[in-house]
């Protein structure tokens, strides 16, 4: 069987895996972000990360907003949006057990869901990508998009590892994810903190759906199909623990595809197996207490 | 009987009818007491009386709260917890509460300078040698009693000049409670005004000026220094020891 596996494949199916663990990285990070502090699972995260390509493919359309800005921009309007949400549905919610929240998410996210698929129809809408091209290694085609899509979300993970673990705002995000209360008596607004962090976890969701927009059709499903995988990679890093959604997120996605050179029937099981696995023998995670011990 | 100099401080903490709930349990039923500048005045008690429930109250911690608490002639009641943090009152906790996924340093210099007069970094490090010496561990590897010489560091750093202490002599060894106790004593030579709750009377007899005995979420009897010297048999059949 494996006499038959070229190298071709084995670096496609590579390249594939570091796509899909960039987006399987930053989506659990944001997730990873926002349970940490505010212990909230948030169902809405594949929304708003279908909503951040949706964005982008409507200025595009409607305002002939290109790609470049929209990087920007959208992960903008999409985190004031969660910002809104935050303040409205889920801080009523936050003495309440925290079901009430994953509950509320998931609500919102059918509601976005449904909301766009009213407007737009459920097949994708293209977008083309802002870097055409490729360039050919001999023993595979590398189109540029793809290597920006990796090398951007690398970027911005440890960008996102390096603010939360090595600056003053980080170590009040730490600490507030310990203990809000006693952060809060030394006259700094948790309640703030706790909007702008699920803001910021938002709009890394809508920066991997700007990110997402040409590589995949933009369509109302796409946050919900990759949403099972996020919160899969979520668990198997330790719930809340950034370094373990990133380290993880990468993993899967290699995993994922090496499985579908070797047995590709397995691909979509694999991830859900290894979780299995990584319960059993590590059921906070394989990175829980990593903050912590370092 | 209060002296002279008592009665010309200035009032900066009135409490007055506090009541506090856990839910829908009632804990403190009525609470009134005042403190003055400069003053270091204690709340014992039984455990579960209340003490630390009324420095949680007067924090904002507890949320569901009638009554009223002034502070500087502003009302506390309503307030959030950074509000009333940011007025100036400083809060070290019962747990310590240092954070685990912060090293002594981070934990050190983690509360913001909220007003001038605050101590600096170096300062504090000069004043906690210990703590300069374990700067990079995790907060939560020291030991007992330098966990509680940070809790206290922290938030001198904000500038806070009156401090709610919590037990700050709990499970610690008698020669920490000794320092701990000289540090007290230090602050309250700086200015600071102090409330500090306390179960260890001879701890509590050595620094405060003031005694404030509650029971049953209640103030059943307020002792100058002098008094609880004097009638150790009252304050013993409060504390039923």
């Amino acid at each position: 069987m494996f006499d038959a596996i070229s190298p071709q494949l084995i670096f496609g199916q590579l390249l594939i895996g570091l796509i899909n663990g960039s987006f399987y990285a930053m989506l659990s990070m944001g997730l990873a972000i926002i349970f940490g502090l505010m212990h909230v699972v948030n169902f809405a995260h594949g929304a708003q990360y279908m909503l951040g390509a949706f964005v982008t493919w409507v200025l595009l359309n409607y305002l002939g907003i290109p790609y470049w800005p929209s990087l920007v921009l959208a992960p903008v309007i999409v985190a004031v949006l969660g910002m809104v949400m935050e303040r409205t549905i889920l801080r009523p919610l936050q003495n309440l057990d925290h079901l009430y929240g994953l509950l509320a998410t998931y609500a919102v996210a059918l509601i976005v869901e449904g909301l766009i698929r009213q407007q737009y129809g459920s097949s994708g809408l293209p977008y083309s990508s802002p870097i055409p091209g490729g360039v050919n290694l001999g023993f595979m085609f590398l189109p540029y998009y793809r290597l920006w899509v990796v090398l951007f979300s690398i970027v911005t993970c440890i960008g996102s590892w390096l603010l939360i673990e090595h600056t003053k705002l980080g170590a009040y995000l730490r600490a507030a994810n310990e203990k809000p209360d006693i952060v809060e008596t030394f006259g700094i607004n948790v309640p703030r903190m706790v909007t702008l962090t699920y803001g910021f976890g938002v709009g890394l969701a809508a920066l991997s759906g700007v990110l997402a927009a040409p590589i995949y059709q933009v369509s109302p499903s796409m946050g919900s199909s990759i949403m099972i995988v996020i919160f899969a990679v979520v668990v198997i890093g330790g719930m809340g623990s950034i370094i373990g959604a990133v380290a993880t997120g990468y993993m899967l996605g290699l995993v994922e595809a090496l499985t579908k050179i070797v047995y590709p029937e397995a691909a979509n099981v694999v991830i859900f197996l290894f979780m299995i696995l990584a319960l059993l023998v590590r059921p906070n995670g394989l990175f829980s207490g990593a903050e912590k011990t370092r | 009987m209060t002296t002279e100099a008592e009665t010309l401080a200035r009032t900066v903490l009135s409490v007055e009818n506090l009541s506090a709930w856990y839910a829908e349990s009632k804990v403190l039923h009525g609470i009134s007491f005042d403190v003055r500048e400069g003053e270091l005045l204690t709340l014992i008690g039984r455990n579960g009386a209340g003490k630390t429930t009324t420095l949680r109250s007067i924090m904002g911690i507890v949320k569901k709260r009638t009554g009223s608490i002034t502070f500087n002639g502003d009302q506390l009641i309503g307030r959030r917890i950074y509000e009333i943090a940011r007025k100036g009152i400083g809060y070290c906790p019962e747990e310590r509460a240092i954070f685990s996924s912060l090293s002594v340093k981070e934990n050190l210099t983690l509360p913001p300078v909220l007003q001038s007069g605050g101590m600096g970094d170096e300062e504090l490090l000069e004043a906690f040698p210990n703590l300069r010496s374990r700067a990079s561990s995790q907060g939560t590897k020291l030991s007992g009693g330098e966990q509680q010489m940070l809790a206290i560091a922290r938030i001198l750093r904000t500038g806070s000049r009156f401090l709610l202490l919590d037990e700050p002599s709990e499970g610690l060894a008698p020669v920490v409670v000794k320092e701990i106790g000289e540090l007290i004593l230090r602050l309250k030579a700086r200015g600071f005004t102090i409330i500090l709750v306390e179960q260890n009377l001879r701890f509590a007899k050595r620094v405060a000026d003031r005694h404030v005995v509650v029971e049953n979420g209640k103030v059943v009897d307020i002792l100058s220094a002098a008094q609880l010297d004097s009638d150790m048999e009252r304050v013993q059949s409060y504390l039923g020891v």
